[in-house]
């Protein structure tokens, strides 16, 4: 008989849900979050060097990102602000009614998390098509003619440099809203093990680590919302 | 003063709901105070609600107030230090080179 399975015979005391390698539940929870930790270290840098990018370009072309992001619907982008943040919410009473075990409550907070970031995409999917029917979208049939600079009525917008705006935010509300798409993957797989009985106050690490990359795509919202939305509103 | 281990990732309900209550706030006033023209502080004030609102997220809703491994501190800290080099020196770089 392999030792593995010898250990699984002789421990047939402790939670299945422990593997052989740890000595105990903490420690396996605490090895399992720190490797998403550590991934999203990885994003974070990727996520980085976008915002590098927009950093760079919005102190050289301070009045036409003010002028291109005036362009956009804030009200809609505030509106999804308060959507993932409902998300976040349900996903930490998730995870609270799997560690009280409370399974329909567990299970009923999953799917509203799920609704919520439906939500958050359906609003992006608006945007994006006000974007499209306003040729706002970088490319060959992009326009940006005769859009004044805020704080300077007598000056127009660069379409040049106001492109880059609009890349950016293309690039970056893009790659937020495939995180959105991967999250919804993640958390129909964890829907399907909640539904299954597979998560006990001892054992629900998979709620924990999902839960925290659904909380990390939250917060890249958190700085793209002000940073692309609200440059120079006031009038 | 400090809670048992094994109540390391347990928060009350009340701290999730007034977490929840102080980033929707935020937003508000994120959005509110951009209507208000205060010159190049427009930027810092969307940023420091930015961070505030995500430092909530991350203590409070992804449990690192209570994280007991400190390995994970390092990991979090060294994320954060690796940014600023990202940034700082592209910025040294951009901002003291003279563009077209």
């Amino acid at each position: 008989m392999p030792d593995s399975q010898a250990v699984a015979v002789n421990g047939a005391g402790h939670n299945p849900a422990l593997l052989h390698h740890f000595a105990t539940e903490e420690q396996q929870r605490d090895a399992s979050s720190l490797g998403m930790w550590i991934f999203l270290a990885t994003e974070v840098m990727f996520f980085g060097g976008l915002f590098c990018a927009y950093l760079i370009y919005r102190l050289k072309y301070f009045g036409d990102f003010g002028a291109a992001s005036k362009s956009i619907d804030a009200l809609l982008g505030g509106i999804n602000t308060a959507v993932l943040i409902c998300s976040s919410l349900t996903v930490v009473l998730a995870i609270w009614a799997a560690q009280t075990s409370r399974r329909a409550l567990m299970i009923g907070m999953l799917i509203l998390t799920m609704l919520f970031g439906l939500v958050f995409l359906g609003i992006k999917g608006i945007e994006y098509r006000d974007k499209f029917e306003e040729h706002h979208v970088p490319g060959a049939s992009f326009s940006f003619e005769h859009v004044p600079v805020p704080g300077h009525p007598d000056q127009y917008a660069n379409p040049r440099h106001a492109q880059i705006f609009f890349a950016l935010y293309f690039i970056m509300t893009g790659l937020h809203a495939l995180h959105m798409v991967v999250g919804l993957g993640i958390f129909t797989w964890l829907l399907w093990m909640a539904w299954k009985g597979r998560f006990t106050p001892e054992y629900y690490t998979p709620l924990e680590v999902g839960g925290l990359y659904w909380h990390f795509v939250d917060i890249i919202w958190i700085y793209l919302f002000p940073l692309l939305y609200l440059i120079d509103r006031h009038p | 003063m400090t809670e048992p281990a094994s109540e390391h990732a347990r928060s009350p309900l009340t701290t999730y709901f007034t977490v929840w209550g102080a980033l929707l706030l935020g937003t508000f006033l994120t959005y509110e105070a951009a209507k208000i023209d205060l010159g190049p502080f427009n930027a810092a004030v969307a940023l420091t609600i930015a961070t505030t609102k995500a430092l909530l997220v991350a203590l409070f809703f992804m449990h690192l107030r209570h994280a007991s491994e400190k390995l994970l501190k390092v990991v979090v800290i060294c994320t954060l230090f690796f940014l600023m080099i990202l940034l700082a020196l592209s910025m040294a770089d951009y901002g003291t080179r003279v563009w077209s």
